[in-house]
Protein backbone atom coordinates (compact mmCIF):
# COMPACT_ATOMS: atom_id res chain seq x y z
CA UNK A 1 0.00 0.00 0.00
CA UNK A 2 1.32 3.40 -0.95
CA UNK A 3 -0.57 6.52 -0.01
CA UNK A 4 0.52 10.14 -0.31
CA UNK A 5 -1.82 12.95 0.70
CA UNK A 6 -1.05 16.66 0.58
CA UNK A 7 -3.95 18.38 2.31
CA UNK A 8 -5.00 21.29 4.49
CA UNK A 9 -7.34 19.13 6.59
CA UNK A 10 -6.29 17.48 9.83
CA UNK A 11 -6.00 13.70 10.05
CA UNK A 12 -6.62 11.07 12.69
CA UNK A 13 -3.48 9.18 13.70
CA UNK A 14 -5.37 6.19 15.13
CA UNK A 15 -7.24 5.71 11.85
CA UNK A 16 -4.03 5.92 9.84
CA UNK A 17 -2.24 3.46 12.13
CA UNK A 18 -5.16 1.01 12.05
CA UNK A 19 -5.02 0.95 8.24
CA UNK A 20 -1.29 0.21 8.37
CA UNK A 21 -1.74 -2.48 11.05
CA UNK A 22 -4.29 -4.24 8.84
CA UNK A 23 -1.67 -4.90 6.14
CA UNK A 24 -0.35 -8.04 7.81
CA UNK A 25 3.16 -6.85 8.66
CA UNK A 26 5.00 -7.56 11.89
CA UNK A 27 5.86 -3.96 12.67
CA UNK A 28 4.38 -0.51 12.13
CA UNK A 29 6.53 2.60 12.67
CA UNK A 30 5.23 6.14 12.56
CA UNK A 31 6.23 9.75 13.04
CA UNK A 32 3.85 12.63 13.69
CA UNK A 33 5.16 16.19 13.41
CA UNK A 34 3.48 18.83 15.61
CA UNK A 35 3.64 22.65 15.55
CA UNK A 36 5.71 23.84 18.53
CA UNK A 37 4.39 26.96 20.27
CA UNK A 38 7.74 28.41 21.27
CA UNK A 39 8.85 32.03 21.50
CA UNK A 40 5.40 33.57 21.17
CA UNK A 41 4.54 31.65 18.01
CA UNK A 42 0.81 31.76 17.31
CA UNK A 43 0.73 30.04 13.91
CA UNK A 44 2.81 28.36 11.28
CA UNK A 45 1.84 28.95 7.67
CA UNK A 46 2.89 26.21 5.28
CA UNK A 47 3.20 27.08 1.62
CA UNK A 48 3.92 24.44 -1.02
CA UNK A 49 4.32 23.97 -4.77
CA UNK A 50 1.02 22.29 -5.68
CA UNK A 51 2.10 21.18 -9.16
CA UNK A 52 5.15 19.46 -7.74
CA UNK A 53 4.56 18.38 -4.13
CA UNK A 54 2.65 15.12 -4.51
CA UNK A 55 4.90 13.89 -7.34
CA UNK A 56 8.04 14.76 -5.39
CA UNK A 57 6.82 13.05 -2.20
CA UNK A 58 5.87 10.08 -4.37
CA UNK A 59 9.46 9.89 -5.62
CA UNK A 60 10.75 9.92 -2.04
CA UNK A 61 8.35 7.08 -1.16
CA UNK A 62 9.54 5.08 -4.18
CA UNK A 63 13.10 5.51 -2.94
CA UNK A 64 12.09 4.05 0.45
CA UNK A 65 10.25 1.16 -1.24
CA UNK A 66 13.37 0.39 -3.26
CA UNK A 67 15.56 0.31 -0.13
CA UNK A 68 13.44 -1.55 2.40
CA UNK A 69 11.01 -4.48 2.12
CA UNK A 70 7.87 -2.53 3.01
CA UNK A 71 4.27 -3.67 2.94
CA UNK A 72 2.94 -0.15 3.23
CA UNK A 73 3.87 3.53 3.33
CA UNK A 74 1.52 6.35 4.22
CA UNK A 75 2.51 10.02 4.15
CA UNK A 76 0.23 12.93 4.97
CA UNK A 77 1.64 16.46 4.81
CA UNK A 78 -0.56 19.44 5.62
CA UNK A 79 -0.35 22.96 4.25
CA UNK A 80 -2.04 26.23 5.22
CA UNK A 81 -2.22 27.93 8.61
CA UNK A 82 -1.56 25.65 11.57
CA UNK A 83 -1.61 26.60 15.24
CA UNK A 84 0.62 25.28 18.04
CA UNK A 85 -0.30 21.70 18.86
CA UNK A 86 -1.60 21.01 15.35
CA UNK A 87 -0.36 18.00 13.43
CA UNK A 88 1.74 18.94 10.38
CA UNK A 89 2.95 15.64 9.00
CA UNK A 90 2.44 11.91 9.38
CA UNK A 91 4.77 9.18 8.16
CA UNK A 92 3.79 5.54 8.65
CA UNK A 93 5.63 2.45 7.44
CA UNK A 94 4.90 -1.28 7.73
CA UNK A 95 7.26 -4.17 7.30
CA UNK A 96 7.57 -7.77 8.44
CA UNK A 97 10.27 -6.70 10.92
CA UNK A 98 10.91 -3.64 13.05
CA UNK A 99 14.26 -2.56 11.57
CA UNK A 100 12.94 -1.89 8.08
CA UNK A 101 9.87 -0.11 9.47
CA UNK A 102 11.86 2.12 11.84
CA UNK A 103 14.68 2.92 9.42
CA UNK A 104 12.41 3.71 6.49
CA UNK A 105 10.24 5.95 8.69
CA UNK A 106 13.33 7.94 9.78
CA UNK A 107 14.55 8.10 6.18
CA UNK A 108 11.21 9.41 4.95
CA UNK A 109 10.90 12.21 7.49
CA UNK A 110 14.53 13.26 6.95
CA UNK A 111 13.93 13.42 3.20
CA UNK A 112 10.62 15.26 3.55
CA UNK A 113 12.50 17.97 5.47
CA UNK A 114 15.15 18.49 2.82
CA UNK A 115 13.50 17.40 -0.42
CA UNK A 116 9.80 18.23 -0.44
CA UNK A 117 8.74 21.68 -1.74
CA UNK A 118 7.28 23.18 1.45
CA UNK A 119 8.14 26.47 3.15
CA UNK A 120 7.19 27.49 6.69
CA UNK A 121 6.39 31.01 7.78
CA UNK A 122 6.14 31.80 11.48
CA UNK A 123 3.53 34.22 12.84
CA UNK A 124 4.16 35.67 16.30
CA UNK A 125 1.84 37.19 18.91
CA UNK A 126 3.38 40.67 18.41
CA UNK A 127 2.48 40.60 14.71
CA UNK A 128 6.00 39.79 13.51
CA UNK A 129 6.52 37.14 10.83
CA UNK A 130 9.58 35.20 9.74
CA UNK A 131 10.29 32.55 7.13
CA UNK A 132 11.93 29.52 8.69
CA UNK A 133 15.49 29.10 7.43
CA UNK A 134 16.62 25.69 6.21
CA UNK A 135 18.97 24.05 8.68
CA UNK A 136 22.27 22.68 7.40
CA UNK A 137 21.95 19.74 9.79
CA UNK A 138 18.63 18.70 8.21
CA UNK A 139 20.28 18.69 4.80
CA UNK A 140 23.21 16.69 6.20
CA UNK A 141 20.83 14.17 7.79
CA UNK A 142 19.02 13.53 4.54
CA UNK A 143 22.26 13.26 2.60
CA UNK A 144 23.54 10.82 5.24
CA UNK A 145 21.09 8.27 3.83
CA UNK A 146 22.71 8.41 0.38
CA UNK A 147 25.86 6.66 1.58
CA UNK B 1 7.14 31.90 -23.61
CA UNK B 2 7.87 30.11 -20.37
CA UNK B 3 6.27 30.40 -16.95
CA UNK B 4 8.28 31.39 -13.88
CA UNK B 5 6.78 30.60 -10.49
CA UNK B 6 7.99 31.97 -7.15
CA UNK B 7 7.53 30.70 -3.61
CA UNK B 8 7.97 31.88 0.00
CA UNK B 9 10.05 35.05 0.49
CA UNK B 10 11.03 35.10 -3.17
CA UNK B 11 7.32 35.39 -4.05
CA UNK B 12 6.69 38.00 -1.36
CA UNK B 13 9.55 40.24 -2.40
CA UNK B 14 8.80 40.01 -6.13
CA UNK B 15 5.14 40.67 -5.45
CA UNK B 16 3.50 37.95 -7.52
CA UNK B 17 3.58 34.18 -7.66
CA UNK B 18 3.79 33.62 -11.39
CA UNK B 19 4.68 35.34 -14.65
CA UNK B 20 5.27 34.58 -18.31
CA UNK B 21 8.50 35.63 -20.00
CA UNK B 22 10.06 35.19 -23.44
CA UNK B 23 11.69 31.79 -23.86
CA UNK B 24 15.40 32.18 -23.01
CA UNK B 25 17.93 31.59 -25.80
CA UNK B 26 19.38 28.08 -26.14
CA UNK B 27 22.10 27.49 -23.56
CA UNK B 28 20.71 29.94 -21.01
CA UNK B 29 20.85 28.47 -17.50
CA UNK B 30 18.65 29.05 -14.45
CA UNK B 31 21.50 31.13 -12.97
CA UNK B 32 21.55 33.28 -16.13
CA UNK B 33 17.78 33.79 -15.85
CA UNK B 34 18.13 34.79 -12.18
CA UNK B 35 20.85 37.33 -13.07
CA UNK B 36 18.69 38.72 -15.87
CA UNK B 37 15.60 39.05 -13.62
CA UNK B 38 17.71 40.73 -10.90
CA UNK B 39 18.47 43.62 -13.29
CA UNK B 40 14.79 44.61 -13.10
CA UNK B 41 15.65 46.14 -9.70
CA UNK B 42 13.22 46.54 -6.76
CA UNK B 43 12.03 43.33 -5.17
CA UNK B 44 13.64 41.30 -7.94
CA UNK B 45 17.11 42.69 -7.20
CA UNK B 46 16.53 42.28 -3.47
CA UNK B 47 15.95 38.53 -3.55
CA UNK B 48 17.75 37.48 -6.72
CA UNK B 49 21.09 39.23 -6.27
CA UNK B 50 22.41 36.46 -4.02
CA UNK B 51 21.76 33.21 -5.94
CA UNK B 52 23.52 31.13 -3.26
CA UNK B 53 20.35 31.57 -1.18
CA UNK B 54 18.10 30.26 -3.97
CA UNK B 55 17.00 26.85 -5.17
CA UNK B 56 15.23 25.98 -8.41
CA UNK B 57 13.05 23.46 -10.17
CA UNK B 58 12.50 22.95 -13.88
CA UNK B 59 9.17 21.39 -14.86
CA UNK B 60 8.57 20.41 -11.22
CA UNK B 61 11.95 18.74 -10.64
CA UNK B 62 14.71 20.17 -8.44
CA UNK B 63 17.76 21.19 -10.49
CA UNK B 64 21.12 22.85 -9.79
CA UNK B 65 21.23 26.52 -10.82
CA UNK B 66 23.68 25.79 -13.65
CA UNK B 67 21.04 23.71 -15.48
CA UNK B 68 20.15 24.82 -19.01
CA UNK B 69 16.48 25.82 -19.31
CA UNK B 70 16.17 24.43 -22.83
CA UNK B 71 12.59 23.64 -23.86
CA UNK B 72 11.21 23.63 -20.30
CA UNK B 73 7.70 24.96 -19.71
CA UNK B 74 8.08 26.07 -16.10
CA UNK B 75 10.96 27.34 -13.97
CA UNK B 76 10.44 27.71 -10.21
CA UNK B 77 12.59 29.88 -7.94
CA UNK B 78 12.43 29.59 -4.16
CA UNK B 79 14.44 29.43 -0.90
CA UNK B 80 15.75 26.11 0.43
CA UNK B 81 12.74 24.02 1.49
CA UNK B 82 11.62 23.72 5.12
CA UNK B 83 8.93 21.04 5.19
CA UNK B 84 8.48 18.05 7.45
Amino acid sequence: MKRVAIQSADFDVATELAALEALGGGGVASFTGIVRGEGGLIALELEHYPAMTAAQVDRIVDEALARWPLLGVNIIHRFGRLEPGARIVFVGTVSRHRTAALESCAFLIDWLKSDAPFWKKEHFADGATAWVAARAEDEAKAKGWTA
Amino acid sequence: MITIVYFAWVRESIGHDEERVERPAPGVTVADLIAQLATRGGGYAQVLSDPAKLRAAIDQRFVPLDTVIGDAKEVALFPPVTGG
